[in-house]
């Protein structure tokens, strides 16, 4: 019985490093130079958007979630931030960047997303 | 954004063309009639009445007609319109009211309106936290007394059953109205392959509520000493962690303190002169180079410049500067200050986004939401913690089953809650935002302007301190102080030519000898050719006789002959003077000395450096006798003279090569290289030039007082972030284990999962409340 519920924990265990660690996630390409992030329930919709390489393009945030964590917008590598009003859309201009993988998180990184360039 | 409003513009229909002709030349006429000027602002209204996508072009028009609008552009699916270009909100308003529609305001680009709706909002959010605390409690308080009282919460008898099922659906009540929010925020950032707080919270309460009812349901499948339930547990986590979150919203709400009260510096209406009339109108309205009245204890308007009447203004809401400022006409005024005691009128110079308090908030907000390099150890622990702490909840549950006593499962399902509940990423996540937010203002308060938390790390590692001399350790503002003639030329004479000679200079020596030459009342010519020789001097021609006028290299470049005027010019130096020679075409006519005062301050706060163990060098271009004795009187050892201004930023690497961590003080337009290359770039500011570029620190008042208060407040703020750190570091390191009863062996307890819900609860409520501490920091006492 023991080795049966040790070796289901070795599969959970196994399960939350590729679901949160080495999963994939499909990511939403940009269309028109723009794209609406709605921000809701823990988590940026969409949270991994692909943006075309060495343009310009904006991402409009919505808040609908007042949890205070999730009022502010950190690019890091941008070096954007930028405060979202609740349930009022805040367009956050990307500049032209090189290609590469641009975090984007709230201050205490419960909220997370990806901006990636190519 | 764009193509909906193209597309809408694609589209013709509507009524209300026939009123957009009319409409815009009355607006035309009227907005000439507003003196309008070449200022660069941007408006957004809000739209109301457009109820199709073609309103966008009729709209667009009419706002184009209006004068002094450059583009508009709308954007239908927010019913908003952005009007960029240099006309009044209430021509925009106007011009949409008659084509047809109503227009206001948006809000967006007020500080204050939106500083209100988040306060607004965050109150309505805790005021839903606390009804969520109050129902979760209301149910786990009893729960928790009744065990406690009874010892008794596990499942034998079919009574038994019935009654803990009844209790069981009652806490999937609290868990469905007041936690709803954790497992929907755990399932959306699931299913985005995420994991956050809401996940450990979820978790932890699930597993509760989910083995009580495996109990509640199963008895038999369950060890007869493992037949215990914890939904006093569920509840009460859920309750603990609202009423955290709520006291959070709370003690956050103080750190913006800073900002908010910087906001409430802006006026909000201003007595502009019109048609030589005076009209108080909303400051949005107010227009480049408009006339504007301000009589005694009123706040200024806008930034400008006085043209009529006498006055003394205090700045110490943005500079610290506690004494008031003498204004007469030509002397700039800034938005936000109080006018002290007459009444003057003046020009606005720069009005809306552009003003220095708008800039000052604009900084300050965005240095309070940058994050210093400290904190991206927390970032990239952060972003593995929780998938970490679930595989340790994991590990801990299988450990328990396998080696545990009995009742093992009991063991492992209270320890694997505890841990995932105990575990709190958002002390780590806090730590460092938060002391950010407290120290960047409340070094505004003392009127430092720190551009971001970079800035902020590096100011509060500086072992040596460089600064200029000129406008930073002295006034600035040097006065001629003696005339040694070494020909046959009058003293007038000389100051003549010399004053004709440097008029076309801008160096602070130039204008006081110009600045004494027109005090004496003695002629400035016209020179041509005039020629600025770097790190030297100047020459010109005047009547075809050549000038010069420079230092002792000048001279012995232009081979002119010092003779014992040499030993004069060092006398001169030695009193703190800055001798400089004039010669006409080959001949030496004179020594010229200037004398720069050094501010009052000065000392004090070089002494209050120095004090805190920071190594102070004073850089000047002005001659070594001169920097010598400066640099005496200022109790500065080290200094080095006669550097080239290019040469300034070769000496910051230098020191830097030794090993230093440079700050550079200058007045950030002269100084900008060397600014650059200092590991933190101050310059000084006059209280209105804030957006110094090249500056890392911006000081608004011209005293080192603010270095010295710029530096205690980083080192202030940075030990509170070592302190948070520390304490978020050393709360999860030692909390996740003891969760998951590694000391049990030794000390035989296991601790409660009710425990650890209130220690995550109040672990993050600890930082803020830490982090405001830094509120009641007075730099000039450390």
């Amino acid at each position: 019985m023991m080795i049966w519920i040790n070796l289901a924990g070795l599969i959970l265990i196994g399960l939350i490093v590729w679901w949160f660690w080495l999963y994939q996630a499909q990511s939403t390409q940009i269309k028109d130079g723009s794209i609406e992030v709605l921000v809701k329930d823990g988590v940026y919709q969409p949270a991994n958007i692909t943006v075309p390489a060495h343009q310009s393009v904006q991402l409009m945030f919505v808040r609908e979630d007042a949890t205070p964590c999730a009022e502010t917008l950190l690019i890091p590598e941008l070096d954007i931030n930028e405060t979202l009003a609740l349930n009022k859309r805040v367009t956050v201009t990307i500049p032209a960047s090189s290609a590469g993988v641009y975090p984007f998180h709230c201050q205490m990184q419960m909220y997370r997303g990806t901006l990636v360039i190519k | 954004m764009n193509s909906k409003t193209d597309n809408a513009k694609a589209h013709t229909c509507c009524g209300g063309d026939n009123k957009v002709s009319t409409a815009n030349e009355a607006v035309k006429s009227e907005t000439h009639a507003e003196q309008v000027s070449a200022s660069s602002g941007e408006v957004q209204l809000n739209i109301q009445g457009a109820s199709c996508a073609s309103c966008v072009s009729k709209i667009e028009a009419a706002l184009k007609e209006v004068s002094g609008v450059t583009t508009a552009e709308m954007n239908f699916a927010e019913r908003t319109v952005l009007v960029l270009g240099s006309s009044s909100s209430h021509a925009l308003i106007k011009a949409v009211e008659q084509a047809g529609y109503n227009a206001t305001l948006a809000n967006t680009d007020s500080d204050e309106a939106a500083i209100e709706e988040k306060e607004q909002a965050d109150w309505a959010y805790y005021k839903k936290l606390m009804r969520d605390m109050v129902i979760a409690l209301s149910l786990g308080v009893p729960l928790m007394l009744y065990g406690l009282v009874t010892g008794e919460m596990s499942v034998n008898t079919t009574t038994e059953r019935i009654v803990w099922l009844i209790v069981g659906i009652m806490t999937l009540g609290v868990m469905v109205f007041s936690g709803r929010h954790f497992y929907v925020g755990a399932w959306n950032s699931f299913k985005n392959h995420a994991a956050n707080m809401d996940t450990l919270i979820a978790l932890g309460t699930g597993t509760a509520w989910l083995y009580s009812m495996v109990v509640v349901f199963f008895p038999g499948y369950v060890p007869e000493m493992a037949r215990h339930v914890y939904f006093e547990a569920t509840a009460m986590i859920i309750g603990l962690i609202n009423l955290g979150l709520a006291l959070e919203i709370k003690a956050r709400g103080k750190t913006s303190e800073a900002i908010k009260r910087l906001i409430g510096l802006q006026a909000k209406t201003a007595r502009v002169i019109r048609d030589g009339h005076d009209i108080d109108i909303p400051i949005e309205d107010v227009l480049l180079n408009d006339l504007i009245r301000v009589r005694p204890g009123e706040r200024i308007s806008v930034d400008g410049l006085v043209v009529e009447g006498q006055t003394s203004i205090d700045e110490s809401m943005l500079t610290g500067e506690p004494m008031p400022i003498e204004k007469r006409k030509d002397d700039e005024v800034v938005a936000g200050t109080i006018n002290k005691s007459g009444s003057i009128v003046f020009r606005a110079e720069r009005v809306g986004k552009d003003t220095a308090l708008a800039q000052i908030i604009n900084m300050v907000k965005r240095a309070q939401n940058s994050k210093p390099p400290i904190g991206r150890l927390a970032d990239m622990i952060s972003a593995y913690f929780v998938p970490v702490v679930m595989i340790i909840a994991v590990i801990s549950a299988l450990v328990w089953l396998n080696f545990g006593p009995s009742p093992e499962v009991a063991f492992a399902i209270v320890s694997a809650t505890t841990v995932l509940i105990i575990a709190c990423p958002c002390a780590l996540g806090l730590a460092t935002p938060m002391s950010v937010m407290v120290g960047v203002g409340k070094a505004a308060e003392a009127g430092v302007l720190i551009r971001n938390g970079e800035a902020l790390q590096s100011a509060s590692k500086i072992t040596t301190m460089v600064l200029d001399k000129t406008g930073t350790i002295t006034e600035g503002a040097p006065k001629v102080t003696d005339v040694v003639i070494a020909s046959d030329h009058s003293h007038n004479d000389v100051l003549s030519l010399a004053a004709s000679l440097e008029s076309g200079s801008e160096h602070p020596l130039a204008m006081a000898i110009v600045e004494s030459a027109k005090e004496q009342g003695v002629p400035i010519h016209s020179v041509t050719d005039f020629q600025s020789i770097a790190g030297k001097g100047v020459e010109a021609m005047l009547n075809s006789q050549r000038l010069l006028f420079g230092n002792e290299k000048l001279m012995i470049d232009q081979g002119i002959e010092l003779h014992h005027y040499i030993d004069k010019a060092q006398r001169l130096a030695a009193d703190a003077k800055t001798p400089m020679y004039f010669a006409m075409d080959s001949t030496l006519v004179a020594v010229i000395a200037v004398a720069d005062p050094i501010k009052s301050d000065s000392i004090d706060a070089i002494k209050r450096l120095q004090h805190n163990g920071i190594r102070v060098v004073m850089l000047t271009g002005d001659n070594r006798l001169t920097a010598k004795a400066v640099a005496r009187k200022a109790g500065i050892a080290d200094y080095v003279a006669e550097v080239m201004p290019e040469d300034k930023a070769n000496k910051i690497l230098e020191l830097q090569r030794e090993g230093e961590i440079v700050g550079m003080t200058g007045d950030g337009i002269n100084d900008a290289p060397a600014l650059a290359n200092a590991n933190v770039g101050f310059a000084i500011g006059t209280g209105t030039d804030v957006a110094i570029e090249s500056a890392d620190i911006t000081l608004m008042r011209g005293s080192l007082h603010g270095l010295a208060d710029a530096i205690a407040v980083s080192k202030a703020t940075l030990r509170n972030i070592k302190q948070n750190l520390f304490g978020a570091f050393i709360y999860n390191v030692a909390g996740i284990p003891f969760a998951a009863g590694v000391f049990y062996p030794f000390l035989g307890i296991l601790l409660n999962p009710v425990i650890a819900g209130a220690a995550m609860a109040f672990s993050s409520l600890t930082v803020v409340t830490n982090a405001n501490r830094l509120r009641l920091f007075k730099a000039k006492e450390h």
